[in-house]
């Protein structure tokens, strides 16, 4: 298997050493714009964003942040951008980049959905819709693929294994989640402690 | 609508839902549907699912989908209670969750969790793409278009405006 892809080998491992935290503004405004760049969801442009134009985060640190945040319950881009925000810059950073995150995007659906209202019925919008909706798919499997270089390279096979099992029985079986979760966070946790101990070793 | 203030009605669905949506905003909208559509009758079927459609190609986050329906509920405060309540509290206890496991303290647990929570959260959201796929993907040249511009976002920096761009042009041309 090919693991050193293109993106994988240009990503950095090690982000900018004499990097100040982000002024209060900048995370706003930051967090601002990967929304209101996100159509079809901001994971594609948070990660492009933090661990790829400012470098904040390596891939490894924003993979666990986001895994956090996604095993917290809510809308995990929302938590990202408090933790995130709160990492850097305490609670105040947090809300900062809270507000950047959803006050745009919501003054635009609001705008959306009076528009909606009105003129519901378009064909035209509903094939636009569809086409967007299409590509929208392809970017959430790239930014998988992307999330995943870490665990490819590293030939990490428990972590592999485990991947798969999670999407088959959530995304082929479509079994509950919470019985899902409730089998493989147990035996990821365990698997992680029993191989970091080997290395220790 | 009735007398009763349906405000308070959108809050405290939204905030109770958002405390028990494992798995983010993708994993709530069945339940998100069962409640709009099935329990308060807030939204028809068809409403739901072009909600649905406009949340996906509008910018922001996908969770603004309840903007929409807050809105359809009681206009823009609700739209602005809805979007709120969905968002703030969960946010609040992420915070307060990633405070605890980044304290600096002699104990490697908080790490080793958070390590071993990776897998599983990218097989969940490669989960979430097969399950969009499906409901996206109905005919060929919108799978092809899918699997398209997957590859070309893996391989390439492009920016994934110009693809979403692209696939709303084919699809107002009628060809997807």
């Amino acid at each position: 298997m090919s693991t050193d892809s293109a993106p994988a080998a240009e990503e950095p491992d090690i982000p900018a050493a004499d990097a100040a935290p982000p002024s209060l503004a900048a995370l706003f405004v930051a967090f601002a714009r990967m929304s209101l760049a996100g159509f079809g969801g901001v994971l594609v442009f948070a990660r492009r964003a933090i661990v790829e134009q400012h470098r904040w985060m390596t891939a490894d640190e924003f993979n666990e942040t986001f895994a956090l945040c996604h095993f917290l319950p809510g809308p995990n881009i929302v938590n990202l951008s408090m933790v995130f925000g709160a990492r850097l810059r305490g609670i105040a950073g947090g809300v900062a980049a809270f507000a950047g995150l959803l006050l745009p995007p919501t003054l635009i659906m609001t705008v959306l959905a009076i528009i909606y209202a009105r003129f519901g019925d378009v064909e035209v919008l509903r094939h636009v819709l569809a086409g967007i909706s299409c590509a929208a798919v392809g970017l959430l499997i790239a930014v998988v693929f992307r999330m995943m270089t870490p665990l490819l390279k590293r030939m990490d096979a428990a972590a592999l294994i485990l991947m798969l099992g999670v999407f088959l029985a959530i995304g082929v079986l479509r079994l509950p989640l919470q019985a899902v979760l409730l089998v493989a966070i147990p035996i990821s946790v365990g698997a992680t402690f029993l191989l970091r101990r080997k290395v220790a070793a | 609508m009735n007398a009763e203030n349906p405000i308070w009605a959108l809050i405290a669905t939204f905030a109770l839902m958002s405390l028990f949506a494992v798995g983010g905003a993708a994993a709530a909208v069945p339940e998100m549907h069962r409640i709009a559509v099935d329990v308060h009758h807030w939204m028809t079927d068809k409403q739901f699912t072009d909600a649905y459609a406009i949340a996906q190609l509008s910018p922001g986050p996908n969770v603004l989908i309840v903007t929409l329906i807050g809105y359809a509920v009681a206009g823009i405060p609700g739209a602005l209670a809805a979007t709120l309540a969905m968002c703030l509290p969960t946010a609040l206890v992420a915070y307060c969750v990633s405070r605890l496991l980044n304290r600096p303290s002699q104990s490697r647990w908080p790490g080793l969790i958070q390590a071993a929570l990776v897998p599983l959260s990218i097989g969940l959201m490669a989960a979430s793409a097969l399950i969009l796929a499906q409901a996206t993907d109905r005919t060929f040249v919108a799978l092809l278009l899918t699997a398209a511009v997957a590859v070309v976002a893996s391989v390439s920096r492009i920016n994934p405006l110009w693809l979403l761009l692209a696939g709303g042009l084919l699809g107002f041309a009628g060809i997807v």
